[in-house]
Formats: structure tokens, sequence, C-alpha cells
């Protein structure tokens, strides 16, 4: 079996979004499952089923949730214990990553229902979804599942006469790509501008409102209901032997059939080319991201390597989001670069030197290299900028914006050098829109 | 201070008691009052087209703040517009992926097209125009957003009928959102934590959401079964 629908089991029905429609289909079973078990043993069992964070960093999600500490000061919801929280990272920004997205457009219940499992896990009352500003009908499927979840008596108090109470709030976030940090998120959750906080402490010990807090992305929490169902053994028997169970790619750019692909973790690249249609016709490609603009580029040299969290560090990158943007050979790369540095720039917080004056500085040197009036020592400053925010920033928005730039000169030198001696872009950006494609399509056709 | 800058345009006047009480609705939601600044500060852009020097007071006031400490806050974060945005706000993704597969060429149509730039509102103000960051539908580049809802694939042509036809007062429907589209004020109150009741109007998904699927059916790919011990052992 290359492809493993699980998340994406019922996206085609039309009524995927509703309660009628999630329920009918088999949703909300996992609940009562779930409630009937201990908190510590679905912490052990999701610990169990190998699930590793999916919102890019790829950490066990059950050893996060383990951190929590459990009634330290007193039983738990007592006034001597502080109240814990859960928050789900649905702010999805990363460029490239387009997965949370449509799941929630397409499954809103899914994640309602790994939200309730998961603060029963780690025993909070009060949960949050945080979500993107800019996307208002993603923010109404979620307030409306929310709404019929505590209408089928899923949520609010003595949830299915178990005596565990919780409320989730749908809290929109209002465009900040930084918020999708955890820790920025949380300020920004607390009403402040985003910035990172320094760790530690942790937000599993000081997170929401300096208490215990889980932060998780929403495929992570959406995987959370089926697990419960077939159990640790079943997930784990999908993927490789420290990535396990089955993940949404994303693929995009000059591909035939851009799309959502879930498969076991361990998928290449080229699989997926091959069975969707591969690279648009005539083209082929150039270089890709592996997990949105913030993992370092690869090229035609990286299409058998496994995409999961092992195999794609040792190709020198990171999985990432699974956002697989793939760029053909009618793309200028430095372009592409110059656009995400400019992107990092826009969004950096401010909050610490490395970062907010090396993004800025980036920017100027890469348009004076674009415009074709750089020099080849500009493309050593560069790299020199790079290897002074690598590592040196509060947080890994720094990290990031350095990753397209250091792959891309490794691989694409000959083009930066091309822009100087050429002074110019020697490419035509008409080629490369996807527009001209239908068009030459249809006049050769 | 920028936030009450004179050369700002003043509020309008359309904060009224009952944006207080829903300022206050905000806050009940909350462990802690403060958490609602964020979506008392959409209600407020709701009522006015943009953060107004009054709505920031309102929200100070409501929760115990300076109006420096909501000015901050209010500024940092970019979908709070300072000035009144367009009745329809149009957003052009020119992050690298829609910008490469055609996204600049449409934001450099609709400059010429409609004489205004990035973050400038047509003098009849129906409409505002930004370039926008990766919006998380790159299987449907390239992608523009109006007041938030997604207009998918997009050509400098079909860009350019979409904004006309916002300026006619018909918009059409988004690709994947509600049947008709809702005006700025609209979508911030939902943005606010207001439901609209439209959640169910419009596709579950779109066709690139569904590839994979499809592929998988069509070539009998499934998941393994639950196994039958897990459900009887736990039933």
């Amino acid at each position: 079996m290359v492809f493993t629908p699980v998340l994406s089991r019922h996206w085609d029905d039309a009524d995927s979004f509703t309660i009628d429609g999630y329920t009918r289909r088999g949703g909300y079973t996992a609940l009562p499952k779930a409630l009937a078990m201990e908190p510590d043993a679905l912490i052990s069992l999701v610990k169990d089923s190998g699930l590793r964070g999916r919102g890019g960093a790829g950490f066990p999600t059950g050893m996060k949730w383990g951190f929590i500490p459990q009634g330290a000061g007193g039983p738990p919801g007592s006034d001597s214990a502080k109240p814990h929280y859960l928050v789900v990272n649905a702010d999805e920004s990363e460029p490239g990553t387009c997965k949370d997205t449509p799941f929630m457009m397409a499954n809103p219940h899914a994640l309602v229902e790994g939200v309730i499992i998961s603060s029963y896990a780690i025993r909070a009352g009060f949960a949050v979804i945080y979500v993107r500003g800019e996307i208002v009908h993603v923010i109404r499927r979620l307030q409306q599942a929310v709404i019929d979840a505590y209408a089928a008596g899923h949520l609010g108090k003595d949830i299915g006469g178990t005596g565990f109470d919780l409320d989730i709030v749908v809290h929109a976030g209002s465009g900040a790509y930084i918020c999708g940090e955890e820790t920025a998120l949380l300020d920004s959750l607390e009403g402040y501008r985003g910035q990172p906080r320094l760790r530690p402490p942790f937000p599993a010990t000081h997170g929401l409102y300096a208490s215990p807090t889980v932060v998780n992305n929403v495929e992570s929490i959406a995987s959370v209901p089926s697990i419960v169902l077939g159990g640790a053994e079943w997930f784990s028997s999908m993927g490789t032997e420290k990535s396990k169970g089955y993940t949404l790619y994303s693929l995009s750019g000059h591909v035939k059939n851009p799309g959502q692909f879930e498969a076991p973790l361990g998928i290449t690249l080229r699989q997926l080319l091959d069975l969707s249609g591969g690279m648009r016709e005539g083209h082929r490609l150039k270089f890709w991201t592996p997990g949105g603009s913030s993992t370092p580029l690869l090229t035609d040299e990286h299409l058998d390597v496994p995409l999961d969290y092992e195999g794609v560090a040792a190709a020198g990158s990171m999985l990432g989001t699974k956002a697989l943007q793939c760029f053909d050979e009618t793309t200028c790369a430095v372009r592409a670069i110059l656009r995400w540095t400019e992107f990092y720039a826009h969004e950096s917080c401010g909050k610490c030197t490395p970062c907010r004056e090396g993004t800025y500085w980036m920017v100027q040197i890469l348009q004076r290299l674009e415009a074709g009036t750089g020099t080849e020592e500009d493309i050593a400053t560069l790299l020199d900028t790079c290897d002074n925010i690598f590592g040196r920033s509060f947080c890994a928005l720094g990290d990031g914006a350095t990753s397209p730039i250091v792959s891309g000169v490794q691989y694409f030198r000959d083009e930066f050098i091309a822009h100087i001696t050429g002074k110019g872009c020697p490419f035509d950006p008409v080629a490369s829109t996807a527009f001209a494609n239908v068009a030459s399509a249809g006049a050769s056709a | 201070m920028a936030v009450t800058d004179d050369a700002r345009p003043q509020g309008d006047g359309r904060l009224t008691e009952k944006t207080r009480v829903e300022m206050r609705e905000i806050i009940a939601r909350y462990p802690k009052p403060r958490s609602a600044l964020l979506p008392m500060l959409h209600l407020a852009q709701s009522e006015e087209g943009y953060v107004s020097p009054e709505g920031i007071t309102m929200c100070a006031e409501e929760l115990g703040l300076t109006k420096a400490e909501v000015g901050a806050v209010a500024t940092f974060y970019t979908m709070y517009r300072r000035k009144p945005a367009g009745e329809y706000h149009v957003g052009v993704c020119t992050n690298t992926l829609c910008a490469v597969l055609g996204g600049d060429a449409i934001l450099d149509g609709l400059k010429d097209h409609l004489g205004i730039g990035h973050n400038e509102t047509t003098e009849d103000g129906r409409l505002s125009l930004e370039h926008i960051e990766c919006n998380a539908a790159c299987d449907y580049a390239p992608v523009m957003m109006v007041n938030w809802e997604f207009y998918d694939n997009q050509t400098p042509s079909s860009a350019r009928d979409l904004v006309d036809a916002c300026r006619a007062g018909t918009p059409p429907a988004p690709t994947r959102g509600p049947s008709s589209l809702c005006t700025f004020k609209q979508a911030s109150r939902v943005i606010a934590g207001f439901a609209d009741g439209r959640a169910n109007e419009g596709v579950q998904a779109g066709p690139p959401t569904l590839v994979g699927l499809e592929l998988a059916k069509a070539r009998g790919d499934e998941a393994p079964a639950y196994p039958q011990s897990q459900q009887s052992k736990d039933a």
C-alpha cells in the first residue's frame, strides 16, 4: 500500500465537515473509549504509537505530554495544582505548508475529538485552537464544530457522565508568522505582541498563564482518535523505524497534479511524482523543499530520499511540515531565495538582533544580486551573515531564514554568478507561471 | 506615537455600548481577560473597518490597560488596519511559490488596473489591495484572498474580472467558502469569534485537496483496518 488515507479518508464526502457526517462515519467513537481509560494509559498509548509532532519539529507527542507535571502540588483540579492547558497550533503559515487548512475545512470534528481526548490525557480543562485569522471559512468550520460538539454533549460539564469538564475556544490570530513558534503563540494568546520566550522554562511547566501547557500541531492532535481506535501497534505498523504512522504530504508548484497525499512516513518524492503525474509537461524538477521554506532546498539528486525525519536529515535538510514545493528549470533560484528572504525579514519579530538585522541586510544583498548589480563578494557576505544568524537567534525563525540561502548557494552558485556576469536575471519570469504553461500546452496541442 | 497620529482618520463613531457589551462577552471566554485583546481588536475593526484610536481606547478601558499597551499590540499584527480597508479587501499571495506561478504578474496587473499600491484603498472606498504571505493554499496557486476568503488558481485576467465584479458590488462566491462573499467588516466579526451561521455553506474540499485520496481509491490503497483484538479488548 503506497497510500494510507486515515485523516483524509472521508474528505470526498460532501458532508464530511458536519457533526452528522462525522458521527455517521464512526466519528466520536474513540471518545468514550478514551474516557474509559486512565489518563496516564492514554499518554502511554500515544508514546507507544511513536507519533511525532507534525508541525515541523517531529518531537515525540507522547513524550511532550509526559512532561506535564501531574498534580504535583495536589490532586488535579484542586487549588493547590495549577490548571493544565492544551493549545492547538493551527496557525499554519510556513511557506508551502497547506495541510492543516484543508484538513480543518473538510473535517474539523476529527480535530475537536482529538482535542477532547488529548485534554483528558493531560488533565486539561481548557483548550484553545489558535487558528490563522486569514482564512475565515476555516474559522467558521471550527466554530460550528465546537458549537455542535457542545450540543452533542461532547464538550462542557461532565462529558459522557465521566465527570470530565472541558471548554474549547477557537481563537483567531492576526497575521504573524512568528506566532507559529509555540512560545510566541502563547504570548499572543495572552494578549501580547507575539514574540518568543526564553526557554527554559518550557511550556510543559510554564506555558499559558505560566501553567503547564501542551502545544501541538493540528495533524498531531487529529491523529489521536485513530490511535485510540486502532492501537499503538496498528499506528506503528505504518512508517519507518523511527518515523511511525501516516501523514499528509502537500505537493505544490510546477507539478501536474498538486494536492494532498496521505501516506506512511518514508515515501519518496520520486514515488509521489511518478504516481501523481510528475512535473508539468516538458519540464524537469530543479529544486524543492521537503518541508516548507525553512528546510534547506534539495534537488533532483534527492528524489529517492525517504521522506521521514531521519532520511531527510541525512540528506542535509529537515522533514519539516512535508510541504513539497517543486520548482522546474524555468525558475530562477536567486529570485526564489530573495522572495523567501523578504518573507523572513517581514516576519522577524524584532526581538533579537541577529534575526532582525540579518534578515534586513540579506534582503538588500539579494535584491542587488537578483538585479544584476551584485558582486561575488556579496555571495560571501551572504553566507557570513547566515553564519552569524544560525544558532545565534532567539528562535528558529532566524535559523529558518538561512536555510534557502545556504542551500541555494550550495546548489546554484553558478546561477548567482550568472546574474553578476550577465548583469541581470537570465530567466524569463513568464515561463515559470502557471498560465504560461496552459498557453503553451494549448498551443502545442 | 503612531496610534494617536493626527494624520490618521478618526473613528466614525460606530463603536457603541453594544460593542462594549460584546467585548465583555469575548473577555468572558478566557481564564484571563487580556487573552481577549486580539479578538476585541478584530471586533472593533468589524465596526469601523479598521482599528481606530477609539477602538484602541475602548479595548484599553475594558481590559484596564493603557492605550499605549493596546497600541503596541495592535501595530504588531498585520491584520489590524490603521486606515479603513475597502469594503472588499484584496490580497494577492506573492510568497515564492505563488509569486513564481504568477502572483507577481497578478499583483502588478491589479496595481495598474486599480491605480493603487500595497496597503492602499481606492477613492470610492470599495477596494483595498495588499500583497500577502503564504496563505496555506499552495496546491491552488496562484492564490488570492478577498475579505480573507479563497479565490484559487488565479490569472492576471481572472484577477481583473474579480476586482471589477467587487467594485460593481457583484463579487462571485469564493472558491472554497460561503455561497456569497461577505464584506470586510462582516468577515472581521467572524474572526472576532462571532459565528455567522454560514459554516455549512460551500464545498468541503476543492479538487487538489482530494487528488491523493482519489488516487488511493483508484489504486485500491487503504490503511490497514483497525485490529479486531484491539476493538474487542477495549470494547
